[in-house]
């Protein structure tokens, strides 16, 4: 049974339509990649998923319960993790507090105002660490590490509100080809282990016909193509888009 | 009829002399990023300038040539203020801009208190204009009609400047982006000290044109700034036009605020400015503002205190403890105003450490509970346990509603917001006189008779002070401050992991002014008495020196600093009459050489892990 079914989802800004009835869903354990060139509405969708835009039409459900139009933080309460494509952590605190603040909010500890909060859910949030290979860097402050392991930071953030589906907004831009690799690979055993649903946009290829179990490609608001990635790389209309027809200088040529 | 047409036309003159002045603060703001809270100096200096001048140049050229000499003198002095601190301040985060130029306001205050003497002094008429017109029958200044048509002719004149020249237009491209003006090759050392010049003998001018009106005097710096924050805050900052139409709702207001309500046209004006700030949070014709690129150094992580620092703190507190033993009632005294202030302090870095929220106005909190207990006694004969009781629910609740506006601001227009909120509870506090007594306070504010001796009072204040600032850090080392300091972070991350960021900050607000307001109760009967200036500014700017002087990125800093501060204060009070000054110059001297504060620096001092410099570099 699929976790993510969205319907129909629709949005405009002014006369442009960015987003033009997307349809499509996202299983358990499956890595679902949305591509499309600059400006086809792949961010403007992520937001409507994610609560920060509200759809003009159409649906989002997860697991049966409706989360169109929430705000961000209900939609998380509901089990939508994400991740950021510029990293957001919290650089005043360390590596596992960073956890440990994921942690307190799901189990809706926010406003104790006595316990020290750095010795709540410790072993959950090494366990977390570990998972990602962060367990060594556990006590050093987030904002001095590199980008990298910042970046497997926020995927143990995202992965400590046990999401059943997780957002990662370009995952792995601004790291080395080596890095992009490494923790995509590792996004694909956690997912896979944990049967979580993983919808990610990226601008690398190699990423994401490595790593994507199907791909969707949105092109001007509206989805052109969907399949697994050999179907989708030999698409016509997806190399069009991607690589431009040829049809301008085939007419030069023809004249 | 008549009457209704005069007091339009005398708020349209006020509001003239209003808009040079925030015309000027708007401009500067606009292209240096700093609120310069000095800007009112400058308004009082020219007032000065002008009457020395007039007294000595004679004739109708006289005047006009004493009003033009005290606008340039003044501009020049602005470039001097560019050239030798405003300079080295653009990086800095705005608070230190603030207080910076706040320590400029105690020095010239100082300085005009020396050369002008203390008394009002009443410049000449101009010449020419002193006689009155009969407008519908009612008599109205001559000179105010000039004032009247000033301020649209200079909104003319800098209107062709900054579109018709190439100074304006670059003076406009780094009014909207100035990293990228500079990029693009334009010298900005001397755009930036033209700018000043321009903004500050503006200032210079409207108050040189004001001696005819009224008397110069040295409240006229603060006062001036106060209303010209507000007015640039509603007409947005950064925009000229947008100061215009705030100077004629302000000057409007005020005229007419005074036949409704005489005793609250100040709080008349700031709701006012609330309001508009709720409705339109950059202002009538503001723009959000861009974020600087260059951002601050991460916070170091908290962390609890290590063992060694326990048995010092516990140490510590066994010689308090042990001390009135040793020593006489004076130093007990002293050490209870330490007591008090610390708890001040720490409730201030509180909301401004943490919280993020720089809290320009921590004064209305002290003087809420101050007065809260002050007027339980006065009003209901109630003691000393109902007064402390009651300081720290008249403060939260007081937070609990100013903060609910604030929370919905940040930055500059915050710490703006909460002056104001201070200035609406001090022009209460000073002018309904029925309830609060004014400018007389509130006397005999007394300890219960268990609690008078000095002793008493010095063992209730350290449980009290103690209490509560352990309670603070209890706070921030829970979930609630750690949840606090993740909105303060990163507010996109919060969202996005269910953090209810606003109501964190709101209630960390509300907890801040009740923390503050325990200490004003506390103070009110240290002192046996309430006045109106323990609501003031200067109050405000006490607390954040204290929490400066300590360090904000620090938790014990603001204990060390309100030791120290008041520690220099009692003790420079007694040897000199200058004591602004000299506070002012170790404002601006701490923010330029010791921004992280002396507990931060003692820290910078403690071994680092090799290789900590390095790894902090590339995270930039």
């Amino acid at each position: 049974m699929s976790i993510l079914q969205v319907r129909d989802l629709t949005k405009s800004f002014g006369g442009v339509q960015a987003v033009r009835g997307v349809s499509f869903e996202v299983g358990a354990g499956e890595l679902l990649a949305l591509i499309g060139p600059n400006g086809a509405g792949k961010t403007t969708c992520f937001n409507m998923l994610n609560g920060q835009i509200r759809p003009d039409r159409g649906s989002v459900t997860l697991e049966g319960r409706d989360l169109t139009g929430l705000s961000p933080r209900r939609i998380w309460r509901m089990g939508v993790g994400r991740t950021f494509q510029i990293t957001a952590t919290y650089a005043s605190m360390t590596v596992r507090e960073n956890v440990q603040m994921v942690l307190l909010s799901r189990h809706r500890r926010l406003f104790d105002l006595w316990r020290p909060a750095a010795s709540e859910y410790v072993d959950e949030a090494l366990d977390l660490l570990e998972q990602v290979g962060m367990r060594p860097q556990a006590d050093r402050p987030c904002g001095v590490l590199a980008y990298g392991d910042v970046k497997r930071v926020e995927l143990a953030m995202a992965l400590a509100s046990e999401p059943r589906l997780l957002l990662m907004d370009e995952p792995t831009a601004g790291m080395a080809p080596k890095e992009r690799i490494e923790l995509m690979a590792l996004t694909a055993e956690l997912v896979r282990r944990r049967g979580v649903a993983v919808l990610f946009t990226e601008h690398d290829m190699d990423v994401v016909f490595a790593h994507a179990h199907r791909i969707i490609v949105l092109s001007r608001g509206a989805l052109i193509a969907s399949g697994p990635p050999p179907v989708v790389r030999d698409d016509p209309d997806v190399q069009e888009v991607y690589l431009g027809s040829g049809a301008m200088f085939a007419k030069e040529g023809a004249a | 009829m008549g009457f209704l047409v005069a007091q339009f036309l005398s708020g349209l003159a006020h509001a003239s002399s209003l808009f040079l002045v925030a015309a000027g603060l708007s401009i500067i703001f606009g292209v240096t990023r700093i609120v310069n809270f000095a800007h009112g100096s400058f308004y009082m200096l020219g007032a000065f300038v002008a009457y020395s001048l007039a007294d000595r140049l004679s004739g109708a050229l006289g005047f006009w040539g004493a009003v033009a000499g005290a606008a340039v003198f003044a501009g020049l002095l602005g470039v001097a203020v560019e050239v030798l601190l405003l300079r080295r301040l653009y990086r800095s985060p705005e608070l230190f801009q603030l207080l910076a130029t706040f320590g400029l306001v105690l020095v010239v205050q100082d300085l005009a208190l020396a050369i002008w003497g203390p008394e009002d002094l009443l410049g000449p008429r101009a010449p020419g204009l002193e006689g009155i017109v009969r407008i519908l029958g009612r008599p109205f200044p001559q000179y105010d009609l000039l004032l009247i048509a000033l301020g649209p002719a200079v909104l003319g004149l800098l209107w062709l400047l900054f579109h018709r020249t190439r100074w304006g237009i670059l003076v406009r491209a780094a009014t909207e982006d100035r990293e990228m003006t500079g990029a693009l090759g334009v010298k900005q050392t001397r755009l930036f000290t033209s700018v000043l010049f321009l903004g500050t003998a503006l200032a210079g001018l409207a108050g040189a044109l004001q001696v005819p009106r009224e008397a110069a005097n040295l409240q006229m710096d603060i006062n001036i700034v106060v209303e010209a924050f507000v007015v640039v805050v509603i007409g947005g900052m950064g925009s000229v036009a947008g100061a215009f139409l705030a100077s004629l709702l302000i000057g409007q207001l005020q005229a007419f605020g005074i036949l409704i309500f005489p005793q609250v046209t100040l709080v008349l004006v700031f709701l006012v400015m609330a309001l508009v700030l709720v409705v339109r949070p950059y202002g009538l014709l503001g723009r959000p503002q861009a974020v600087p690129r260059a951002g601050h150094a991460p916070e170091t992580p908290i962390a609890p205190a290590s063992q060694g620092a326990r048995i010092a703190w516990a140490a510590a507190l066994a010689v308090l403890l042990a001390l009135p033993l040793a020593v006489g009632d004076y130093a007990l005294v002293v050490l209870t105003e330490v007591f008090v202030l610390a708890l001040f302090a720490s409730s201030l870095h509180f909301a401004m450490g943490p919280g993020g929220m720089v809290s320009f106005g921590h004064a209305a909190y002290f003087g809420l509970g101050a007065y809260g207990a002050g007027l339980l006694m006065k009003h209901l004969g109630a003691g000393m346990v109902p007064g402390l009781i009651a300081a720290p629910l008249a403060a939260g609740l007081g937070a609990l509603v100013f903060g609910w506006f604030c929370v919905r601001l940040s930055g500059v227009y915050l710490a703006m917001l909460t002056l104001a909120f201070a200035q609406i509870v001090w022009s209460v506090a000073f002018q309904w006189y029925s309830v609060t007594g004014g400018d007389n306070g509130i006397l005999g504010v007394w300890p219960a008779a268990w609690a008078a001796p000095k002793w008493a009072f010095y063992y209730l204040s350290l449980v009290l002070a103690g209490g509560g600032i352990y309670l603070l850090r209890r706070v921030i080392f829970s979930p609630f401050g750690y949840a606090l300091r993740a909105g303060r972070d990163s507010p996109l991350r919060s969202d996005a992991i269910g953090i209810p960021v606003k109501r964190h900050q709101w209630a960390a607000f509300t907890l801040s002014g009740a923390a503050a307001g325990l200490a004003g109760g506390l103070y009110a009967y240290s002192k046996g008495s309430v006045f109106p200036n323990l609501i003031s500014i200067s109050t405000s700017v006490d607390a954040l020196v204290m929490v400066l002087l300590g360090g904000v990125q620090t938790l014990t800093g603001p204990i060390v600093g309100a030791a120290v501060f008041h520690g220099l204060e009692t003790e420079m009070v007694r040897h000199t009459d200058y004591w602004r000054l000299l506070l002012g110059v170790a404002i601006i001297a701490m923010v330029l050489v010791f921004p992280q504060g002396v507990v931060g620096a003692l820290e910078r001092l403690r071994p680092r892990r090799p290789g900590q410099a390095r790894e902090e570099a590339v995270a930039r």
